[in-house]
């Protein structure tokens, strides 16, 4: 497999083996709109589903109870507060969570020793947690300030660091792609939406964005020099980084996803809901849309953007035209060569490499 | 385009880092000698169980601002109810502008919770009795108190020495009460001054019993009836004072502020004062007061400012303040007038606390989450491990000890951190550690895969690796930069478990870039010297045959390498193999100039097919080589 994949590695390297992504795509933008409406559609029908942080409310775990029965809890707490009608959800094997509305401290007290006695656990098994009603909006609040911030922040620096706005742009709606797609999945899951979730899609920005520079790192590489030839066009040149940094990107996100599917599978196979499971799926969602995005869409984006910028679409027409012209006269064989070849690597010509580059003897020492 | 023509002797690096290292857990058991530290780093509440509470304070008044000032004097005052209440390490700190976490390990007392629930109020009353801070089992005229605790005897007068700090009338504390001998007949008082008729032998009782040493009677909170006297101790356990009843409330109290006194020609003193405004109605309250204190004897001239029932201030009046602007003066240093100030400020807020959010978590729960996150995340690193072991050979070695020292690093900084900064690692942190495992690979993957590259357009491996570093380090660094940038934008904005996750995340990502740096580029470089990556072998990862690079490579001194010789031979590379200044040589491919490898193929493919043809394409306008054509 692994020959395989070097080879494989190496003939997007070359450029012998390559796929138009950059060319293809409008075929990526219309997947990436029909996940973003899919997304946007799971938002609205059956919606996000908020976890206790932010309706408020009280909520009680028991852990390791022999006999996890959700009747009794339901049973118990209404035999305290009977009014109440507590949402009670398994947790793993031997854990229940139970969560009720607003409680006062007595209560709380109350509703907890009839639950230590009913499922005969002790202190240290069972927790209870109180949420204020404000408490949710208040994260809701100081996570969007924070994606503000930390977009203001990253336009900046990319912008600086590629002497470029256009690649900040298009990373940034690749971006709001993969938030948008990773919260309409996790929505379609239907699991509660907590604070480690929360965390899972702030931690999707960063990746993201860094996945993005990535690949843009290598794009702004091999296009550095595109008007100074007259070979390939922008469009072509950004493709072969496209190529050339595939196999990092599929390395790096196998990787990346991994320990998160290990986690995942641990979180929602043995452990249930709580903390580790909600970050994983989020991550898990978001790394691969990102690692999607990347490649099939800001990049392609880029390079529409790009050729809006007159200098690059007056070189592109030129390299075209003078691809046009040069087939006449030769054979079909010759412009499928020229199919083979115009997206292969870039040109780098020589330069004197200092006398020191120059072959000398050995000296007798070494 | 030129070889790099200096390399950094890798040893070097490596021994820096080892030194950083040492350095690192060397400070480490330092502190677990001296029993400041320990060697694992200190869990968070999720994980070790206890109470988490984050408050936010609201001012009940539409005006009232809170200011980070406010928040750190709420804490302050939550902080000694705290301490008095005897819980050990419990951890109080603002997160974000306007939140108060207040983490209590164990199992606090209902009590205890409502300690930090209260909310904090300043009130003003005039000073009946004032004496040091011990208990006095002494005085003649005290209700025989064989109870006084045990440590008030134990310690008569420990304390009886107060540094002279922001309160001017300790120095005298020390002198025997007044005696309280007047009958408690009168029915209503003539002034809230009537130390006659509030101090009552009950009071007087109370006020003798009280130990103003002991740190659990310094816990604040309780104010107290607002219409009878109140006995209570100085802030900082210094005196200890029976009080009238309330006179001016806390939100008569306009501003504070600390500042060098005014000489009366106009200029600046040297000594610190604080400036006490009052609003309307406390100015006309202030100004009655002034006049009946200023002639009183001390220490019914002493006018004390309670915040959450324990005294901050009790200035000696001597003249009428008409206008609410007092001036309280006295040995103040800059520091101890600004925290004055704080707390005259922060009591002149009607703040409630409300409760956010309530989180009693036991400790069984974090524990099994944390041993399933820790098997997930061993599984993790396995499966990264295979992965690796697949893609790159033998060289999945070097991202392994990578991912070693990094661990090593992240272990060693995250217990260094919970020792001095009191840092806790939260279950989301954890899930922040895993997940930096695929990020810190990635850095390694950018480097291995640019060294590919590099061997694809026929370097040999020194040169690849130290050209693959120039533009992996440049990657790396970008993209680093933007992880660093989402974990402090976390950080700083974020509350509760997002800041724990934000810190770890920022922490990996620096230490990422350090081990890259440090340990994964010097190794890199030795390895790049060795016969067994070096000459390429078929299972180093770096063999250039396995990276489709068959053509020959001009080797210098007009030999030829082919894929062939390589094999049969190895040549140990003289580049690279020392760190001395000798430059990597380049080889350059022979062929068509500016042709690529592909190119070449497609051209080879095309003239077979048709024999016929000419050259395919015409050259560019280049820096045209003159070396042979293989078509």
């Amino acid at each position: 497999m692994a020959q395989g994949f070097a080879q494989w590695g190496n003939d997007l390297y070359t450029g012998r083996r390559s796929y138009d992504i950059v060319g293809k795509r409008r075929v990526w933008y219309t997947i990436s709109a029909v996940l973003v409406v899919l997304s946007v559609i799971f938002l609205i029908k059956p919606g996000l589903n908020p976890g206790i942080e932010f309706r408020g409310g009280q909520e009680f775990d028991i852990a390791a109870t022999a006999n996890p029965d959700q009747q009794l809890a339901v049973d118990t707490v209404k035999g305290v507060e009977p009014g109440e009608s507590p949402t009670v959800t398994t947790v793993g094997k031997s854990g229940l969570r139970i969560q009720t509305s607003q409680l006062t401290s007595d209560q709380v007290q109350e509703v907890k020793d009839a639950l230590k006695t009913a499922f005969d656990v002790d202190d240290t098994k069972i927790s209870a947690e109180y949420i204020g009603p404000t408490w949710g909006a208040d994260i809701t609040r100081k996570a969007v300030t924070g994606i503000i911030v930390f977009l203001i922040f990253v336009t900046v620096v990319m912008t600086i660091y590629f002497r470029n706005w256009r690649m900040a742009l298009s990373g940034l709606i690749a971006l709001f792609h993969d938030l948008i797609i990773t919260v309409g999945i996790y929505a379609a899951v239907g699991w509660e939406v907590t604070p480690a979730t929360v965390i899972g899609f702030l931690t999707i920005l960063g990746y993201s964005m860094y996945d993005t520079v990535v690949v843009f790192d290598k794009v702004r590489e091999n296009t550095a020099d595109t008007l100074d030839q007259n070979r390939f066009t922008y469009a072509e040149k950004a493709n072969l980084a496209v190529n050339q940094t595939l196999v990092r990107s599929i390395n790096t996100s196998v990787v990346a996803l991994l320990p998160v599917a290990s986690i995942l599978f641990v979180g929602a196979v043995v452990l249930g809901a709580g903390t580790l499971r909600d970050i994983a799926l989020a991550l898990f969602v978001g790394m691969l849309v990102g690692t999607f995005s990347s490649i099939f869409l800001a990049t392609p984006l880029e390079v529409s953007l790009r050729e809006r910028e007159a200098p690059i679409a007056a070189h592109t027409r030129k390299v075209l035209a003078a691809r046009a012209a040069r087939p006449a006269g030769e054979d079909v064989s010759q412009v499928e060569l020229a199919g083979v070849t115009r997206s292969a690597a870039q040109l780098r010509p020589g330069s004197h490499q200092g006398q020191a580059a120059q072959p000398k003897r050995r000296k007798p020492t070494r | 385009m030129a070889p790099p023509t200096r390399r950094s002797s890798p040893w070097r690096t490596l021994a820096a880092l080892g030194v950083l290292i040492a350095l690192l857990y060397g400070v480490i058991a330092v502190g677990v000698a001296t029993g400041k530290a320990s060697w694992t780093p200190k869990l968070a509440l999720d994980l070790e169980g206890g109470t988490q509470i984050i408050l936010t304070p609201k001012s009940t008044d539409a005006s009232g601002k809170i200011t980070s000032n406010t928040i750190n004097q709420a804490i302050d005052v939550i902080r000694q109810r705290v301490d008095a209440s005897g819980v050990a390490e419990a951890q109080i700190s603002a997160q974000g502008s306007n939140n108060i976490v207040v983490a209590l390990p164990g199992h606090p007392s209902e009590a205890t919770l409502d300690l930090v629930r209260t909310s904090a109020q300043m009130q003003m009353r005039p000073v009946l009795l004032e004496a040091g801070p011990a208990a006095s089992t002494d005085d003649s005229t005290a209700t025989p108190t064989d109870a006084a605790t045990p440590d008030a005897t134990s310690t008569p007068d420990a304390t009886s020495t107060p540094a002279p700090t922001a309160t001017q009338k300790y120095a005298k504390s020390a002198d025997p009460t007044p005696a309280p001998t007047s009958s408690p007949t009168e029915t209503t008082p003539t002034s809230p001054s009537d130390a006659a008729y509030y101090l009552t032998p009950e009071i007087q009782a109370q006020f003798d019993k009280l130990d103003c040493t002991d740190v659990a009677n310094r816990g604040g909170g309780e104010m107290g009836d607002p219409t009878k006297a109140f006995v209570t101790c100085e802030q900082q356990g210094q005196a200890k004072y029976v009080l009238g009843p309330v006179e001016i409330e806390g939100k008569d109290v306009k501003s504070a502020a600390s500042g060098l006194n005014s000489l009366p020609g106009g200029g600046t003193g040297s000594d610190w004062v604080v400036d006490v405004t009052f609003n309307s109605s406390g100015a006309s309250k202030f100004a009655k007061i002034t006049e009946r204190l200023k002639d009183q004897t001390s220490p019914l001239n002493q006018f004390a400012f309670v915040l959450d029932g324990l005294v901050i201030s009790a200035p000696s009046v001597s003249v009428i303040i008409p206008d609410g602007r007092a001036q309280i003066s006295g040995t103040f240093t800059r520091d101890s007038a600004s925290t004055l100030a704080n707390q005259l400020n922060f009591g002149s807020l009607p703040i409630q606390f409300t409760v956010q959010s309530e989180e009693q978590i036991s400790a069984t729960l974090g524990t099994d989450q944390l041993q399933k996150g820790m098997i997930a995340g061993a599984i993790g690193l396995l499966l990264v491990v295979i992965y690796s072991m697949l893609q790159y050979r033998a060289l999945a070695s070097l991202t392994v000890g990578s991912l070693v020292v990094a661990s090593i690093l992240t272990y060693g900084v995250i217990t260094l951190l919970s020792w001095v900064q009191g840092y806790r690692l939260s279950l989301a942190g954890v899930a922040g550690l895993i997940v930096a495992i695929g990020i810190t690979a990635d850095s390694f993957i950018v480097y291995f895969e640019r060294i590919r590259d590099e061997l694809r357009e026929g370097r040999a491996l020194p040169a690849a690796v130290d050209r693959g570093w120039e533009r992996a380090r440049r990657t790396i660094l970008a993209s680093d930069t933007v992880n660093l940038i989402a974990a402090v934008v976390l950080y700083f904005l974020a509350v509760g478990s997002v800041r724990g996750f934000a810190f770890t995340l920022g922490l990996t990502t620096v230490i990422d870039v350090a081990v890259v740096f440090l340990f994964t580029h010097p190794v890199m470089q030795l390895l790049g010297g060795t016969r067994y990556f070096g000459g390429g072998h078929r299972w180093s990862g770096l063999d250039p045959r396995r990276l489709g690079v068959t053509t020959a490579r001009y080797a210098g001194r007009g030999r030829v390498v082919t894929a062939a010789s390589v094999a049969a031979t190895a040549p140990a590379p003289d580049a690279g193999a020392s760190d001395g200044p000798v430059p990597a040589r380049e080889p350059v491919p022979v062929g068509t100039p500016g042709m690529t490898i592909a190119e070449r193929r497609a051209a080879a493919k095309a003239a077979a097919a048709k024999a016929a043809v000419d050259e395919p394409q015409q050259s560019e306008p280049e820096a045209g080589r003159t070396d042979g054509s293989e078509h």
